[in-house]
C-alpha cells in the first residue's frame, strides 16, 4: 500500500490486515520498552493545516514508538498562513527528505490531491480532510469493537452481523464517512441518526440505513451506538432550532443511555460536548469506550505507518 | 492548403457548406464577392477546402477576456487568438474585469484593445451593476450609447439576486433593444458550494451546489421578464430542470433565450472523484441525466445557443486544493470539437443546426451588427474551415490563448480548425494561427479600404 487516502476503497482483506497488525502493534504497548526499531532512520512529517492535538499527538506517539523521526509542521504562525500554496510546502518537505507525509486538511481531497500531485514522493495518510474521511479513525474504531465483542481473540475477526448506530452531524463528518464505508465493509449493519437537515440530501448509495428518530434507534438494541461531535458554529447555520432540541432529540442522555443493553458499547471520536449530544454518565460508564479509542489509536496509527512506511508488507487493496 | 501572405482576394475552393453543397468562395475586402464551382483564382490566394465544412464564422455571447486587471489570466489579444483558434470570429468579453466593465470606458478601451488585435471582434458586455456588486444600476444607457454600442448585460460570476433589481434591468434595457443575461445562481443556497450537490458530493464531502438554486432564479426571472415585456437571457444552463422551466416559458411566449456550454454537453460530475481542480467550474459538472437534457434541448430549440463559458486562469489557481481552486475552464480552442462530439456524432445536431446554435443566434442574441449567419454573396466574409473527418488527441499544442485549464487535454476530440477569415483575412491558416503583425496590417488594410 502506498497511500492511506479513504475506507472507501480498502477491501476487507485489507482492513482486517491493517487491524492484526494493530494488535501486534498494542501488544508491543504492554511491554515495558514500548519501542520499535521498524522505521529507524525514517523521517515522518505531521502536516497539519487544521488544528487537532489530539490526532497529531496520536501520530506523532506512533511514528516515535516505531523509531522514526518525527517533524510537526503545524501551519498556523507558519509560512502557509503567509499564503503559502499547498504544492509549495509538499515540495518544501520533499526537498527535506520526508518519507511519510500524515495530513490534516481543511479542504477535502486534499490528501488525494497531495498523493497525486507528483510534488511528493513521500507516502500520504489522510489524518482528516475537510467534510471527506478521516481513515485512521474509522480504524481504530473498528478496532475497538472487534476487541470489545471478541476480547482476547480478535485477530482475523471482522464484524459480521455486528449493528452500529452512528448519531449527529453526518452531512459534516470525516469520521461517520469513513465509518460507513469501514464498518460495512467489515460485515457490519450501519444505521445513521440525525436530524434531517444535517444528512446529505442523496444517500440512496450508501451502505447504511438513515433514521431521524433516536429512540427509536436505541429500542433497536444495536451493538454499538457511536456518538459525533456537534460543532459549534453548525448551531449558527440554522441547522437546528437550539442546542437544547438537539440535546433532547438527539442526545445520549441519562435515560436513552439506560435503555441500551449492558453488552452494548458507547463510542465517541472525542472531543465530546458533555451534555449535549452525549450525558457524563453515558461517556464515563463502563460501556464507554471513549479513552480506549484514545490508546487503541497509537497502535491502528502505528500500523498505517508500518504498512505505507516499512517496506517489508504489501496489503492487498 | 496553401499558406500565403494576407491577400485582398482570397479563393477558397471546393468547400462543403453546412447545408451540403459544395461551392467555392470568393473573398475581396471584407466580403463574400462571389459562389459557385471554377471560380477564377487570378490576383488571389487560393485556398483548397476540399474535404472541409466552410461554416459562417463561430460567436460567442459569454467569453471571459480578463483584461483590464488580470492579464496574468488572459488578454484581449491572446484571447482573441484563442477565439481565432477555435474557429470563432466575433466574442462577447464578459465584465467581470478590473475595473469592472461598469462604465462607457471601460467597454469602448476593451473594444479598442479588440481592433487593435483584430484576431475577432470584439463586443464588449457591460456589468449590470456597479462593481458586479449587486447593489446599484450600472450607467447602461451610457455603455450602450458608447462606441462599443453595448446590447448585453451581465453581472456573470455574481447572480442578480436582489429582484426587484433584476426587474429595473429588465425594463431600463428595453429603451435600447438590451438584454440581460442572467448568472442564474441563488447565493443563499450556494454558500461554500464546491460540486453539484447529489450522492457524489456527499459521498466526496464537497458542499453541493444543488439544482434549484439554478432553477429557482430561472423561474423567477422568466416571469419578471413577462411581467415587464422585456427580453432575459440566462447563461450556461446546466440542470435538467432549468430545461423544463425554459421549455414552460417559451411555450408561454416569454421572450427569453438560453445557453449551454461545450462542458455540460460532454462531462458529468463523476470527474470531479479525482479532486483535480480542471474540472471545477460554475456552474458545476452536473449528472449524465443533466448532459442527456442539455442535448436534447439544444436540439429542440429550448436552448438557443452554445457559448463556451471559456474561463483562462493562471496555474497555480487551479495547482492546489479542491476549495482553493478557482473556477473555470478554458473552451474557445476546443468548442467546436466538443459539440461535434456530444452532438453532432450522435445525430442530435446537423451542421446547419450547428451553424446556428454557435454563429447566427448568438449574433441575433447579441444584437452583432453585419452579421451573417448564410455564407453568400454580400455577406461580411467570416469563415471557418472545418475538418469533420480529423480526429486528434487534445493537448496544451492545441491551446491558443494564456490558460491551459482545459478539461480535455489528453482526451481524443474529434474534428480540427483548419483556416478562419474574419472579414475576409486569414487568422488562422492550415491549422496554425496567422502572425499577430499579418493579421493587424491585414485588419489596416482592409478599413483603409473602407475608410
Amino acid at each position: 500500500m502506498r497511500h492511506l487516502l479513504s475506507t472507501k476503497d480498502l477491501s476487507r482483506e485489507a482492513a482486517i490486515e491493517i487491524l492484526d497488525i494493530a494488535e501486534d502493534m498494542a501488544d508491543v504497548q504492554q511491554r515495558e520498552v514500548k519501542k520499535l526499531p521498524t522505521l529507524r532512520g525514517k523521517t515522518v512529517v505531521n502536516l497539519f493545516f487544521e488544528d487537532s492535538t489530539r490526532t497529531r499527538i496520536s501520530f506523532e506517539a506512533a511514528a516515535k514508538r516505531l523509531s522514526a523521526d518525527v517533524i510537526n509542521f503545524s501551519a498556523k504562525g507558519s509560512s502557509v498562513s503567509k499564503g503559502e500554496s499547498l504544492k509549495d510546502t509538499a515540495q518544501t518537505l520533499a526537498a527535506i527528505g520526508a518519507d511519510g507525509v500524515v495530513i490534516r486538511h481543511g479542504a477535502s481531497g486534499a490528501p488525494a490531491v497531495l498523493a497525486a500531485s507528483g510534488w511528493i514522493d513521500a507516502g500520504i495518510i489522510n489524518a482528516g480532510d475537510g467534510t471527506h474521511e478521516h481513515p485512521t479513525q474509522a480504524l481504530l474504531d473498528a478496532f475497538t469493537i472487534r476487541r470489545r465483542l471478541h476480547p482476547g481473540a480478535s485477530r482475523g475477526r471482522d464484524l459480521d452481523g455486528v449493528t452500529v448506530t452512528i448519531v449527529g452531524d453526518i452531512l459534516h463528518s470525516r469520521v461517520a464517512r469513513s465509518n460507513v464505508w469501514l464498518l460495512s465493509t467489515l460485515g457490519a449493519s450501519v444505521h445513521l441518526v440525525a436530524p434531517p437537515t444535517l444528512v446529505p440530501v442523496h444517500t440512496t448509495a450508501w451502505p447504511a440505513t438513515i433514521g431521524y428518530d433516536l429512540d427509536a434507534a436505541i429500542d433497536a438494541a444495536p451493538d454499538v451506538v457511536m456518538m459525533l461531535r456537534i460543532q459549534a458554529e453548525r448551531m449558527n447555520a440554522a441547522f437546528f432550532p437550539s442546542s437544547r432540541e438537539y440535546s433532547r432529540t438527539w442526545g445520549l442522555d441519562d435515560d436513552r443511555f439506560r435503555r441500551l443493553a449492558p453488552s452494548s458499547i458507547v463510542m465517541h471520536p472525542g472531543p465530546m460536548n458533555r451534555g449535549l449530544e452525549i450525558s457524563s454518565a453515558a461517556a464515563d460508564s463502563a460501556q464507554s469506550t471513549v479513552l480506549e479509542q484514545v490508546a487503541n489509536g497509537v497502535s491502528v496509527r502505528m500500523a498505517a505507518l508500518y504498512v505505507l512506511l516499512s517496506g517489508e508488507r504489501e496489503v492487498a487493496r | 492548403m496553401t499558406s500565403s501572405t494576407p491577400s485582398e482576394r482570397t479563393l477558397i475552393t471546393g468547400a462543403t457548406l453546412a447545408d451540403g453543397r459544395r461551392t467555392d468562395l470568393l473573398l475581396e475586402n471584407g466580403r463574400i464577392t462571389e459562389t459557385g464551382s471554377g471560380l477564377s483564382s487570378a490576383g488571389a490566394a487560393v485556398v483548397d477546402a476540399d474535404g472541409l465544412l466552410a461554416l459562417p464564422g463561430l460567436v460567442d455571447l459569454h467569453t471571459h477576456l480578463r483584461e483590464p486587471g488580470y492579464e496574468q489570466s488572459e488578454t484581449v489579444l491572446t484571447g482573441s487568438r484563442a477565439a481565432a483558434a477555435g474557429g470563432f470570429t466575433s466574442i462577447f468579453a464578459m465584465a467581470n474585469t478590473s475595473p469592472v466593465a461598469d462604465t462607457a470606458g471601460v467597454v469602448e478601451q476593451v473594444l479598442s484593445l479588440g481592433e487593435q488585435a483584430a484576431y475577432a471582434t470584439v463586443r464588449p458586455i457591460g456589468a449590470v451593476t456597479v462593481g458586479l456588486a449587486g447593489e446599484k444600476l450600472a450607467e447602461l444607457g451610457a455603455m450602450a450609447a458608447s462606441r462599443a454600442q453595448v446590447r448585453v448585460f451581465s453581472d456573470d460570476g455574481f447572480c442578480v439576486s436582489d429582484p426587484l433589481l433584476m426587474r429595473r434591468a429588465l425594463e431600463y434595457v428595453k429603451g435600447f433593444d438590451g438584454v440581460i443575461a442572467q448568472h442564474a445562481q441563488e447565493p443563499r443556497l450556494t454558500v461554500g458550494a464546491q460540486m453539484n450537490e447529489g450522492a457524489l458530493s456527499g459521498e466526496l464531502g464537497l458542499t453541493g451546489w444543488p439544482a434549484v438554486a439554478e432553477e429557482s432564479i430561472i423561474a423567477r426571472d422568466v416571469l419578471l421578464a413577462e411581467h415587464v415585456g422585456s427580453r432575459l437571457h440566462i447563461c450556461h444552463v446546466s440542470t435538467a430542470g432549468s430545461v423544463d422551466v425554459i421549455r414552460w416559458a417559451k411555450a408561454r411566449g416569454i421572450n427569453v433565450t438560453a445557453e449551454v456550454t461545450p462542458h455540460h454537453l460532454l462531462l458529468t460530475e463523476e470527474l470531479v472523484a479525482s479532486y483535480d481542480a480542471r474540472y471545477k467550474v460554475n456552474p458545476p459538472l452536473r449528472r449524465r441525466e443533466d448532459v442527456e437534457a442539455l442535448r436534447a434541448a439544444l436540439a429542440d430549440g429550448t436552448i438557443d445557443i452554445v457559448a463556451t463559458d471559456h474561463a483562462p486562469h493562471p496555474v497555480e489557481a487551479k495547482d492546489c486544493e479542491w476549495d482553493a481552486a478557482a473556477n473555470g475552464m478554458v473552451g474557445l480552442e476546443s468548442a467546436l470539437s466538443v459539440v461535434h462530439a456530444s452532438v453532432v456524432a450522435n445525430g442530435l445536431l446537423d451542421w446547419n443546426d450547428v451553424a446556428r446554435v454557435l454563429s447566427g443566434a448568438p449574433a441575433q442574441i447579441g444584437r452583432l451588427a453585419g452579421h451573417s449567419s448564410v455564407l453568400e454573396v454580400g455577406a461580411i466574409a467570416d469563415i471557418v474551415l472545418y475538418d469533420p473527418n480529423a480526429s486528434r488527441e487534445f493537448s496544451t499544442q492545441n491551446l491558443a490563448g494564456k490558460g491551459v485549464n482545459s478539461p480535455y487535454l489528453a482526451m481524443t476530440l474529434p474534428g480540427r480548425v483548419e483556416a478562419t477569415f474574419r472579414h475576409g483575412y486569414a487568422t488562422v491558416l492550415g491549422g496554425e494561427l496567422v502572425a499577430a503583425e499579418q493579421v493587424a496590417r491585414a485588419a489596416s488594410v482592409l478599413s483603409g479600404a473602407s475608410a
